[in-house]
């Protein structure tokens, strides 16, 4: 970092001339010391995992959860300053909600996100403020049936006018991450936080753009690639912790909800293997 | 002809006299609150061993005429919670919206949506409360029913006025006066619940809905019914009044064949 000392990184707002905004270029430093999430999204649902760093061995097993829901159908998994990403998901809670004071449905996961970038955005303009120190994955399956409005008491006229066209494809998987720049792109495979390099290039072995991937495989995916992202800082203990969100016929119907202990730890048991299997090779060819 | 646009479409002053403008209030308090628009009628429930059933008819009434036909009045709530309304159904919409994001917000938490229908009940009359104590009252009578901290069958009833009633069984509105005392003789006062079994609380509700429908001109024979027992809800909300027998009401003056 050459340009530090120059004075164009002690403000927030404030570009370089070479056009950097270099409190935002902190902000990502401070995503990168955080533990590894992933997104993977499959062809009938989504699955979120981190790598949860055990700072403390007086902290009680399986507390503290790292992944959230918004609404019902959304969570949110983030890299970064832990505080940063409860304020993160509290914002987009409120965003659920007004849009389900508006609109009387639930938010889709692509509006979701627009919502959520221009608000980590705005936190780059102000000389009062500092950006997000995270780096959010933000998963969700949109509705693919016809869905009540909220509040619905009944189903309206049998026979007259109605433009709604029958068999038209509707909802399915989101995935997307957002960066403390208020960036944000649709993803396959999201990975961030201190391994997110191994991740992504494990991410991109998967051929997830074909949408072959079901749902109980990515699970089994995702927490192998948590394992393997944390091979670089393996003195540090960690837990696995995953959610997922399946569309309507499968075991979450269409819900967010933390992947139950037996499917995570039988996750977890695969993991492992691959990876002794991954050591015996090595030892192969040498 | 008369060339005053202004004045076309109006009742004429030579024949109705002049229009009395006092009838025009631009001043007072708002009062359109403080009356029901589109109404639902009765809520009926009963506790059995195990459970709770409650029933309600799928008509939302304006004024007099049977308006909406396919209304669902009965509300899940969580896991084991029914809410049935009675009253006016925009207020039960609102309501409705309300114990959804009640339910969002207690999803956020690890162990998922942890109220039970006493505390549901417990929340829904003060709503009701703090409304009419700003004299913008919500129009409804409810029935809750589901199960309370000891897993126990739990019914009660709340207002508009927040007021609350528990009973074994239960029923709001023309039911109160008609299906009460018909329950009241199938499962008298000194008959635990224990010994009623699901089907006798089922059967039951569907003689008192009949009834309702015999008598209460703001009813219809179409109704909801929803079981509640600690392995889930059994709503279903598209039933039939089965074995209507209309002979008694030859015998009511202004129904059949007799005019005066």
């Amino acid at each position: 970092m050459t340009s530090i000392g120059t004075g164009y990184d002690l403000s927030n707002s404030v570009f370089s001339p070479d056009g950097r905004n270099f409190q935002v270029e902190y902000a990502v430093k401070a995503v990168e010391n955080g533990g590894t999430a992933i997104g993977i999204r499959c062809k009938d649902g989504v699955v979120l995992a981190v790598e949860k760093i055990i700072t403390s061995k007086l902290l009680k097993p399986g507390s503290n959860k790292r992944i959230a829901t918004v609404d019902r159908h959304v969570g949110i998994v983030s890299a970064g300053l832990v505080p940063d990403g409860r304020h993160f998901v509290s914002r987009a809670r409120d965003e659920a909600s007004s849009w389900r004071g508006t609109y009387k449905a639930p938010i889709p996961t692509s509006a979701l996100a627009n919502r959520l970038g221009g608000y980590v955005q705005a936190y780059t303009l102000y000389s009062s403020v500092r950006p997000f120190g995270v780096t959010s994955i933000v998963g969700g399956w949109d509705c693919e049936a016809e869905l009540a409005v909220d509040g619905q008491v009944g189903s309206g006229p049998k026979s007259g006018s109605g433009g709604k066209v029958e068999g038209a494809p509707a909802g399915g998987p989101g995935l997307y991450m957002i960066e403390p720049s208020g960036l944000y792109w649709g993803y396959y495979g999201a990975a961030t936080g201190k391994g997110r390099q191994a991740a992504k290039a494990e991410l991109e072995k998967l051929d997830l753009t074909s949408g072959k991937l079901s749902l109980s495989e990515g699970v089994k995916e995702a927490a192998r690639i948590i394992y393997v992202a944390h091979e670089d800082s393996k003195d540090k203990e960690f837990e696995l912790e995953m959610s997922w969100i399946s569309s309507l016929d499968g075991p979450t119907n269409g819900r967010h909800e933390e992947v139950p202990k037996e499917i995570r730890e039988e996750a977890e048991r695969f993991a492992k293997r691959a990876l002794e299997g991954e050591d015996e090779e090595e030892q192969m060819e040498e | 002809m008369d060339h005053f646009p202004g004045t076309w479409g109006r009742p004429r002053n030579d024949v109705y006299g002049a229009y009395d403008p006092t009838y025009l209030q631009t001043t007072g308090p708002k009062t359109h609150t403080s009356s029901p628009a589109v109404t639902g009628t009765s809520v009926i429930g009963v506790k059995f061993n195990g459970g709770v059933v409650l029933a309600t008819d799928n008509l939302a009434s304006y004024g007099s005429l049977a308006r909406f036909t396919d209304v669902k009045r009965l509300r899940v709530f969580g896991d084991n919670a029914v809410v049935g309304f009675g009253g006016d159904v925009s207020d039960m919409q609102y309501i409705d919206r309300l114990l959804e994001s009640i339910d969002i917000r207690e999803n956020y938490s690890t162990h998922g949506n942890m109220l039970n229908a006493k505390n549901l009940h417990t929340y829904l009359a003060k709503v009701f409360y703090k409304r009419r104590s700003e004299f913008n009252p919500l129009w409804n009578h409810v029935l809750v029913a589901g199960f309370d901290v000891d897993g126990k069958p739990f019914l009660s009833s709340a207002d508009l006025l927040g007021t609350t009633f528990s009973a074994p069984h239960l029923a709001t509105g023309f039911g109160a006066h008609l299906a009460v005392p018909i329950l009241r003789r199938r499962f008298p006062e000194e008959m635990p619940i224990e010994e009623i079994t699901r089907e006798e609380a089922v059967s039951a509700l569907k003689d008192c809905l009949k009834v309702l429908f015999y008598r209460d001109a703001r009813s219809i024979d179409k109704y909801s019914i929803a079981v509640i027992t600690k392995e889930g809800i059994d709503l279903k909300e598209d039933e039939q009044i089965e074995g209507q027998s209309w002979a008694f009401a030859e015998r009511i003056r202004g129904y059949g064949r007799q005019t005066n």
